[in-house]
């Protein structure tokens, strides 16, 4: 096991390194001139060197990338160009709205699509079961953008029970921060539950197919208890390996809805630090970012084969 | 009956107290479209800075008022030598920095020195480049220019020629501290900026307790924050086509000002074919203003015919100079010998004035056998490659700084304007401080530019103000970009 | 270890047809795809109105006999734009898909048959592309090359390149220690002609599965896209950025919402709906539990 989870912590940090000079590459080429976008039209061309010398844009590249990297390592992302502020501090305050969203919306993605796998597998060739995957045929070709926009108009706009937009922040009030959440979390969780909910049900299926589920019936057990027990217990695994992509994948994957209500969260951040070419703040969101989402998939993996020893060798 | 009348009584009572409550309503939120990268207009020139700092937290020795005039600021008089050279200014007695220390003489030479040196990181060098010296005395400020310049006083009213200090200089990006009416209170970055009165202003106090700047930047925001009350007032309501449901909101006041920003059709006047005038006459003759302006993104703007604010009062009409007529743009065309048409392209920079504007304009000069091809850029790119490397044909941007006619004598400007006598003109504009010749220098300069159609001049920028009808005070037009809540109460 | 059978003698083109058109995915799928498909062949010859023009004093019309949907802030007809935005949707979507499986169904089997180091690089490339949220790669790839559809293309190609990649992988895994693998082997055949030979035609039909079910999501990824401004510019209508101008105009012109939206609906459902028939089709094996 030691050696397994070795050589999976070798294979992320490759990975994270790959990523890392990927996104410094990247962002070397990418046109615009950060210290010009800060001056404007009527700044002069000595200004502008002026900043680009205070922004440390004159350094080699190697000595930018050596330094990036150290600074990432020790925790110390940098300045943002823009916002004359540590990374860290900027990464903090983004945070606290992107995670909360992120965990709210797997909530209401566990909530809505356990059950209904649940309900589903238990009616499997029924008509509600047949209603029911329909439905999630159908969420699983709703773009989550375009539903979020339904959703504002609905509830924001006609009803105006939820803000259409906007956080208000953590100090306006548990309640103010959360409402503000309810509609992009469930923006971002009806495909996702849709997808899961088809998941779930697929592993129940192949379970309760299983012989030693046959063998529980046979004695007698009740529907209820079999289905609780025994499918559900080792139907966890595909479901739990889903559901850390799409924590991984609602972290960081959320910049479109963080758009549609304005949410300053961390996809918002780089999306903006881009357009500005706050190059420093994208590089170490963007990594961190995948730093998160390679922490995820090891979990998984880990997990895997903590439960399952056969996966260790593959 | 007794107990009738007490309930009666009681909630008078309440309802007093309520309104009491009410008239003493001193919190305003205000929304902004745009967030500033940081909180200092001295080193940035992004105007959603001077959206939240100017005449709240930072005031220059001059300030424009919301008619654009210049007025006295942190210097209370002046005078001005027989030469036009040397510039005496008389600082206030009693004004203090926001950290306590009292603003002299030296904080200003500081603040000039500063903005004009080699290496300053200021957007706006070229207001102080005509500064020769700057001398501090005893609560006076003698500044000497190199040679009379006529905008002098009103450059000094710029939110990048504001007054900072010495000690806190280098930390206005995030702690700001200037001698306004108001005082910094905290970021939320992404969200909102609150500021906090100035128990310590040197003038007439603030009537508002705090006031908060949030972030929203788009209608499909805007609209409900303002319809449910979250927001109270927008300088620049990003409204688009909801704008006629709030009009009809007895609750709200729209008003429909006046910006410094001439959105022009920015053509490349020494790139083939647009380096021929019979070419960009054409084009003049094939915008039709009013369709442009509804599909501009908001449908408001008022047509212009040169490169000047219809607020300024040296405004002259010239939207006459070439009325929009397709078939005579043709014939212009077919003159120049593109009678087949032109290919070119348009570069599209962010704002809905120019995405949808573009797309409008693109509609029409197809109509008479330009074939333009739209290309979106960022503010980098644009930056980038129109403004600087002058890569481009056809570019729509708003020109936002006041009073900038004069950046078509600069050559190295993006247009590739060059004209002898436009040039004459706006020299002698630099060193002339009388009103009566400067306005007719003005009307001349603006002639110039529309006879040349050195752009296709569309529409002005409308500033489209939504606030709360019990409020009052805030500017109705833009002269400066700027949200100046010094005088902004709430009535009842 | 299961039995591997030989493979079985294919089904004839008549025998699947019969058993596609006794599919009901298959059949509302293929339904849905073909008048989305003949939508977009037509708005080549002929649209109700013209997209290219902006008759701006007639916007924002709600929906009416001249108008079925409506029309937008410029005036222009929405059904006209929708007709014409398919064919963008459905050009990026399939040549992105297309590329990738060149890309990726070629690297797979290379890995599966060589095994070692290639595999391995294969993996950490996958994992290299997986790691990284795909818009926000999007988002970097156009501030590089500006927006617009070929890099659309190239965005969502990229991001599938790793999923074709491991599809083939693990099909022809699965398919290399068979006894007739053995034998061509044993015959002397090298890995490249068995590859061709024997794995390509015997994973075909996952991978046409796989591509329809890519494809829709290809869809959706395109119009996230242009929502966000980075697919196919103005003046071409794309569906992504018609939700993208209706969002400010919701509270005036709902309709201008409704209508892209539906489209996109039904062009992934129709094509999920192929994907799941091809795959009861063409594979028993993988039918799903009923």
């Amino acid at each position: 096991m030691a050696a397994y989870l070795l050589k999976r912590l070798g294979i992320g940090a490759l990975t994270l390194i790959c990523a890392s000079v990927v996104v410094f590459a990247v962002l070397e080429i990418i046109p615009g001139d950060p210290a010009r976008l800060m001056l404007g039209m009527n700044a002069t061309e000595d200004a502008v060197q002026a900043l680009r010398q205070q922004m440390g844009l004159d350094n080699p590249l190697p000595t930018r990338y050596f330094a990036w990297m150290t600074g990432f390592v020790t925790g110390d992302f940098g300045h943002s160009y823009t916002y004359s502020v540590p990374v860290t501090e900027l990464v903090a305050e983004r945070i606290v709205v992107s995670l909360p969203l992120a965990i709210f919306a797997l909530l209401l993605t566990v909530l809505i699509a356990i059950p209904v796998g649940i309900f589903a597998a238990s009616r499997q060739g029924r008509f509600s079961d047949t209603a029911v995957m329909t439905t999630a045929q159908i969420g699983v070709a709703v773009p989550n953008f375009w539903f979020a926009l339904i959703l504002v108009y609905i509830f924001a706009v006609w009803l105006r029970l939820f803000p259409a937009g906007g956080f208000p922040g953590w100090s306006a009030g548990l309640w103010p921060g959360l409402k503000a959440l309810i509609l992009p979390a469930i923006s971002l969780a009806a495909l996702q539950a849709a997808v899961l909910a088809r998941v779930a049900r697929s592993a129940l299926i192949e379970e309760l197919n299983e012989d030693y589920i046959r063998t529980a019936r046979a004695k007698g057990l009740p529907q209820r208890h079999v289905l609780w027990r025994h499918a559900m217990r080792n139907a966890m695994i595909p479901v739990l390996t889903i559901m850390g992509l799409q924590f991984a994948y609602l972290l960081a994957g959320t910049i479109i809805i963080e758009n549609v209500f304005y949410l300053p969260g961390l996809g918002r951040l780089v999306f903006q630090a881009i357009t500005q070419r706050d190059l420093i703040v994208v590089e170490s969101v963007v990594l961190l970012l995948v730093a998160s989402v390679i922490a995820v998939n090891m979990l998984v993996d880990v997990t895997y084969a903590l439960v399952d020893p056969r996966l260790r060798h593959r | 009956m007794k107990t009738v009348n007490s309930i009666i009584a009681a909630s008078v009572l309440v309802l007093a107290t309520g309104t009491s409550v009410l008239a003493a309503r001193s919190d305003l939120v205000m929304g902004i479209v745009l967030e500033p990268p940081h909180l200092d207009p001295t080193a940035s020139a992004a105007a959603a800075i001077d959206e939240v700092v100017y005449a709240n937290i930072f005031e220059g020795l001059t300030r424009i008022g919301s008619d654009g005039s210049v007025q006295p600021g942190l210097a209370e008089s002046w005078t001005v030598s027989e030469d036009g050279k040397t510039y005496v200014f008389k600082l206030r007695s009693g004004a203090k920095f926001h950290d306590g220390s009292a603003l002299d003489a030296g904080d200003v030479k500081f603040s000039l020195d500063r903005a004009r040196a080699e290496g300053s990181t200021n957007a706006q060098t070229p207001l102080f480049a005509q500064i020769d010296t700057v001398e501090a005395g005893a609560g006076t400020v003698t500044v000497t220019l190199k040679q009379p310049q006529g905008s002098f006083l009103y450059n000094m009213g710029w939110g990048d020629a504001v007054i900072v200090a010495p000690e806190s200089a280098d930390n206005n990006k995030t702690n700001p501290v200037g001698t306004g009416p108001f005082k910094f209170g905290s970021w939320a970055k992404g969200s909102s900026i609150k500021i906090v009165k100035n128990p310590d202003y040197w003038g007439e106090p603030a009537m508002l307790e705090k006031a908060e700047f949030r972030v929203i930047p788009d209608a499909a925001a805007a609209v409900p924050a303002l319809l449910s009350g979250d927001v109270h007032a927008f300088a620049q309501m990003p409204a688009g086509d909801a704008l006629a449901q709030i009009e009809a909101d007895p609750r709200f006041d729209v008003v429909i000002g006046a910006t410094e920003g001439e959105t022009i059709l920015s053509t490349n006047n020494k790139k083939p074919p647009f380096d021929n005038l019979k070419v960009r006459q054409a084009i003049a003759h094939a915008l039709n203003r009013e369709v442009i302006i509804q599909g501009n993104g908001s449908g408001y703007g008022t047509p212009i015919g040169s490169h000047f604010s219809p607020a300024n009062e040296a405004y002259v009409d010239l939207i006459g100079t070439y009325p929009y007529d397709p078939e005579k743009a043709k014939a212009l065309l077919a003159e120049a010998g593109f009678a087949d048409g032109i290919k070119a392209t348009i570069k599209l920079p962010p704002p809905s004035y120019a995405r949808d504007g573009g797309q409008v304009v693109a509609a029409q000069l197809r109509q008479v056998g330009i074939e333009l091809e739209i290309i979106p850029v960022e503010w980098a790119q644009w930056l980038e490659q129109v403004f600087k490397a002058k890569d481009y044909d056809l570019t729509i941007v708003s020109h936002t700084e006041p009073n900038d006619i004069g950046i078509y004598a600069r050559k190295d400007y993006y247009f590739q304007y060059d004209n002898a006598a436009f040039d004459t003109i706006i020299a002698e504009l630099d060193v002339t401080s009388d009103p009566a010749k400067r306005k007719d220098l003005f009307a001349k300069a603006q002639k110039i530019l529309a006879d040349d159609a050195v752009n296709g001049f569309m529409f002005q920028l409308p500033k489209i103000g939504v606030w709360d009808a019990k409020i009052e005070g805030l500017w109705h037009d833009s002269p400066v970009q700027a949200n100046d809540l010094t005088k902004v109460k709430w009535t009842d | 270890m299961h039995e591997f059978p030989r493979p079985r003698q294919a089904d004839t083109f008549a025998t699947l047809f019969g058993k596609a058109f006794r599919n009901r995915s298959f059949l509302i799928g293929f339904a849905v795809t073909a008048i989305i498909l003949a939508m977009a062949v037509v708005s080549f010859f002929w649209t109700p109105y013209d997209v290219t023009d902006l008759p701006v004093t007639n916007r924002l019309k709600p929906p009416s006999l001249t108008h079925w949907m409506g029309t937008d802030h410029f005036g222009r007809d929405i059904f006209s734009m929708i007709m014409v935005g398919s064919r963008n949707s459905i050009a990026v979507a399939f040549i992105a898909i297309t590329i990738a499986a060149g890309i990726g169904v070629p690297l797979g089997c290379w890995a599966a048959a060589r095994r070692g180091w290639i595999d391995e690089a294969l993996m950490r490339f996958n994992d290299v592309v997986f790691a990284f949220p795909a818009l926000l790669s999007a988002v970097m790839i156009t501030a590089i090359f500006g927006p617009g559809a070929i890099n659309a293309i190239i965005a969502i190609g990229l991001f599938n390149i790793p999923v074709f990649a491991r599809v083939a992988r693990a099909g022809a895994l699965a398919i290399w220690p068979r006894e007739y693998i053995l034998a061509a082997r044993s015959a002397g055949k090298n890995a490249f002609r068995i590859t061709i030979e024997h794995i390509l035609p015997n994973i075909g039909n996952i991978l046409v599965v796989q591509g329809t079910i890519q494809f829709a999501l290809g869809i959706i990824a395109e119009a996230g896209l242009s929502y966000v401004g980075l697919g196919e510019q103005p003046p071409m209508p794309s569906w992504g950025r018609m939700l993208f101008d209706a969002q400010t105009r919701m509270i005036v012109a709902p309709h201008l919402a409704i209508f892209p939206g539906l489209a996109i609906v039904a062009t992934v459902l129709g094509l999920n709906l192929l994907g799941d028939g091809l795959r009861d089709v063409l594979d028993p094996k993988l039918r799903r539990e009923r």
